[in-house]
């Protein structure tokens, strides 16, 4: 009877001691890639509340519905490539200047807005 | 199928025939007066122009006139009061005036002749002069107190003759060159108006020169197979307007001159017939055209036309109709005493040999009417061409009226024509008779018979005509129809009296397509004069024809109803494209909103990592290009907005390549100040 209650509160406290190392770890991050990081959320949730809104309703005007998708999933996307250039635990980019991975990246940004806009009808 | 269209056949040459024989005028009639009365409504008497076409026609014709005497009057005082009314206001004006009696006051009439009389003495254009002198005579018509006799009469006239043509045609004005009948028309009437105003004789070699322009444009006159003359006009008027105009002149001249003026009668009659053919025209102007002329024409001083019509050009053996001839003027009244007489008769084919002598017709005193009480013993049934020679009984009415010489008419003598010997046999091909019977074809008829393909069948009947003569109808056909619908119409030959026809049915078989079985047989006799024509069946025939062979032409498919091919077609029903379905409205709106909520969680989260600007360079130059670099982002994405709302592709392109380069530019100026600060800090 004890045992499992035990064995629960023991891997909740385990869920617990993983989370915090977790947020420990994650509190040494720089500023700036936590700043991609939340804009990589806010890009992801803004495209999930899209899909269930397609969901819920319907898929027209289709066109619309691609574009709305696919920018929010292509700026994640470029913001994730972004991260991985100016992280500096990252040796691969080592002599990449951050500065040069932004400019790719708002580039490549309006490059990929160009196509949305065309393709929003 | 095939019998309607038979018998619409039947129809539309009987119709022809008749319509050959119209050449008879009738006088104006009753059916002119309930014309006029539904042609002249309300809405004919808006202008002073309409309401004169439509009250004279009414006086002609002897209506009583419609209550708009105050309505009609009252524009006429205001048109003849006003001082600026152009002459042909003020001619309109005064005809309405002249039938109307409005009693208008002595010193405007004062006032409007002494304006005329210097429009007529300065005018140039004829129709200004035709409406000015035409209003003079006008008000000496109705009020003797007025002064409008014309002083340079003879300068007046001279001014109008100077624009006629060599051809008696005229022109409107001297810068005018094109000439016209119906101008001619109205210069003559204007010319007549000239010399009834003269307050001196007018010299008369003028008028002889007058006279013979007249009889020159006369010399251009035209003429219908059926006697009617016309005035034609190459430009803008009808034929009926300008031999209206020419007669209203010619009548005018008539009228002022002493002397008589010298038309050939068979003309005026011809001008009278092309009145009367027109029958009841539709519109207002052309009936006031038609009744106005023919009323000039019925007291008219070179001579009055009097027209020969038959109430009937059909006359029936079996009721033995009389031949009635009216002879009356145009307008309907009746003629001085005169004899008809009915000179020849002629067969419409051979026009050589009279078929009767020349004979009178008696005067009925009660009718009006000039009969022939019986139609002489060797008139049979037929079309004829009547010979009619109208005589007048005083010399001096000769010199006032013209009959036209002799007329000839179309007449059709109808009868019922005699069938006799009609039978219908089946013959053995050695011509032995197998069956026959006889046919009543007055009445019904249902024989039945039967034949193989090797023998005939024979049908055979006479017709005579009541006076015992042959008579060849227009249409005599056998027709055999199947019980699928084959139809098969044989014209049935004559030789004298007798019509035969033998069915050879060996020669038939591959024409009848090999059908064997019932043929419902169906005869048709038929002539606009043969009052007891005929589409009758008389019974049907079994025929016992061969099996078809290989090659044999197939029967023709069933026709096709003509309603189904040419008849209209089943109404087309679009399809068009359904809305999508689009979700509710609040809903939209709450998923926008929900949409900012990361947005909002993105900005909160900004703020608790701390974020700010103190990376941005402080120094003026870097800054302005910082600023600048964000200005070019925004204006990027602008242009992507007003890309997707308004612009095209290659105007967007256009722009996006100068907003790059400035952007590009700017961004790496920034950008590798930024690397140098950075680089510098790291250095340090």
């Amino acid at each position: 009877m004890v045992k499992p209650s035990s064995s629960s509160s023991s891997t909740s406290q385990d869920a617990l001691a993983l989370f915090n190392s977790l947020r420990s770890a994650y509190s040494a991050t720089p500023t700036a890639l936590k700043i991609i990081d939340l804009y990589v959320g806010f890009a992801v949730s803004t495209a999930i509340i899209q899909v269930v809104y397609m969901a819920l309703v319907g898929s027209f005007p289709f066109n619309s519905f691609l574009s709305g998708v696919l920018s929010c999933i292509g700026t994640a996307v470029l913001a994730v490539c972004l991260r991985i250039q100016v992280n500096k635990e990252n040796k691969e980019f080592k002599d990449l200047a951050p500065e040069r991975a932004f400019a790719d990246f708002v580039l490549c940004n309006l490059v990929l807005h160009l196509v949305i806009m065309n393709f929003l009808g | 199928m095939a019998t309607r269209t038979l018998g619409a056949l039947v129809v539309l040459l009987l119709a022809i025939t008749i319509c050959e024989a119209a050449s008879v005028f009738h006088p104006i009639s009753d059916s002119h007066r309930s014309a006029a009365s539904e042609l002249f409504t309300q809405g004919s008497f808006d202008s002073l122009e309409k309401a004169y076409e439509a009250l004279r026609s009414f006086e002609v014709l002897g209506i009583d006139k419609p209550d708009i005497r105050g309505a009609t009057c009252k524009s006429v005082v205001e048109k003849l009061g006003s001082s600026e009314s152009a002459p042909k206001d003020l001619f309109y004006a005064l005809k309405v005036n002249s039938i109307l009696k409005c009693g208008v006051k002595k010193e405007v009439l004062e006032g409007i002749a002494s304006r005329l009389k210097a429009v007529v003495n300065g005018a140039s254009s004829l129709l200004d002069i035709y409406y000015s002198i035409g209003s003079l005579v006008l008000i000496k018509d109705q009020t003797s107190e007025v002064d409008v006799l014309l002083a340079d009469a003879d300068g007046v006239f001279r001014s109008i003759k100077s624009l006629s043509q060599s051809d008696g045609r005229w022109r409107y004005s001297s810068d005018n060159p094109q000439s016209s009948t119906y101008a001619a028309g109205l210069a003559i009437e204007a010319l007549a108006g000239v010399v009834s105003l003269a307050s001196s004789e007018i010299d008369q070699s003028m008028i002889g020169k007058l006279k013979r322009d007249v009889s020159k444009l006369f010399d251009s006159v035209e003429k219908y197979d059926d006697g009617a003359f016309y005035f034609d006009e190459k430009v803008d008027q009808s034929p009926l307007s300008t031999t209206a105009s020419v007669v209203r002149g010619l009548t005018a001249l008539a009228a002022v001159t002493s002397e008589k003026l010298k038309v050939p009668g068979e003309k005026i009659l011809g001008l009278a017939k092309f009145f009367l053919g027109i029958g009841i025209p539709g519109n207002n102007k052309d009936f006031f055209n038609q009744i106005d002329s023919l009323a000039s024409l019925e007291s008219n001083k070179v001579s009055v036309p009097l027209i020969l019509s038959l109430p009937t050009t059909v006359l029936s053996l079996t009721k033995k109709d009389q031949l009635k001839v009216k002879v009356g003027t145009v307008l309907g009244s009746s003629a001085p005493p005169l004899t008809v007489k009915l000179l020849r008769a002629f067969s419409s084919g051979s026009k050589d040999a009279s078929i009767i002598a020349s004979q009178e017709l008696k005067f009925d005193k009660e009718s009006g009417y000039h009969v022939l009480d019986v139609l002489p013993k060797s008139v049979d049934v037929g079309s004829y061409i009547f010979v009619f020679e109208v005589v007048l009984h005083d010399s001096e009415d000769e010199t006032v009226y013209t009959t036209g010489g002799l007329a000839q008419v179309d007449v059709f003598v109808t009868g019922v024509i005699n069938i006799e010997n009609a039978e219908i046999s089946v013959l053995e091909s050695d011509k032995s008779v197998e069956t026959q019977k006889k046919l009543d074809l007055a009445g019904e008829n249902a024989v039945s018979l039967s034949a193989n393909h090797l023998q005939k069948l024979r049908l055979s009947f006479q017709l005579t005509t009541p006076l015992g003569h042959a008579f060849k109808p227009h249409q005599v056909f056998l027709k055999l129809t199947h019980e699928t619908k084959v139809e098969h119409i044989f014209v049935v030959g004559n030789s004298g009296k007798k019509f035969e026809k033998i069915l050879d049915f060996l020669g038939l078989v591959d024409k009848f397509y090999y059908l064997s079985g019932s043929y419902d047989l169906q005869l048709t006799v038929g002539d606009a004069v043969m009052e007891n024509s005929f589409l009758r069946a008389i019974g049907h025939i079994d025929l016992d024809l061969p099996e078809a062979p290989e090659k044999a032409t197939r029967p023709p498919s069933p026709a096709v109803n003509p309603l189904l091919k040419y008849g209209p077609k089943a109404e087309i029903s679009h399809i068009f494209r359904v809305p999508e379905k689009l979700p509710p409205n609040h809903l939209s709106l709450a998923f926008l909103g929900l949409l900012l909520l990361p947005l909002i969680g993105f900005l909160v989260g900004l703020l608790r990592l701390g974020v700010n600007l103190k990376n941005f360079p402080t120094s003026a130059v870097p800054a302005t290009f910082g600023i600048l670099f964000h200005v070019g982002i925004a204006a990027v994405l602008l242009l992507y907005v007003l890309f997707w709302l308004k612009l095209d592709l290659f105007t967007t392109l256009k722009w996006l390549g100068l907003l790059g380069v400035f952007l590009l530019f700017v961004g790496h100026r920034i950008l590798s100040h930024l690397a140098s600060t950075s680089s510098k800090l790291k250095s340090a």
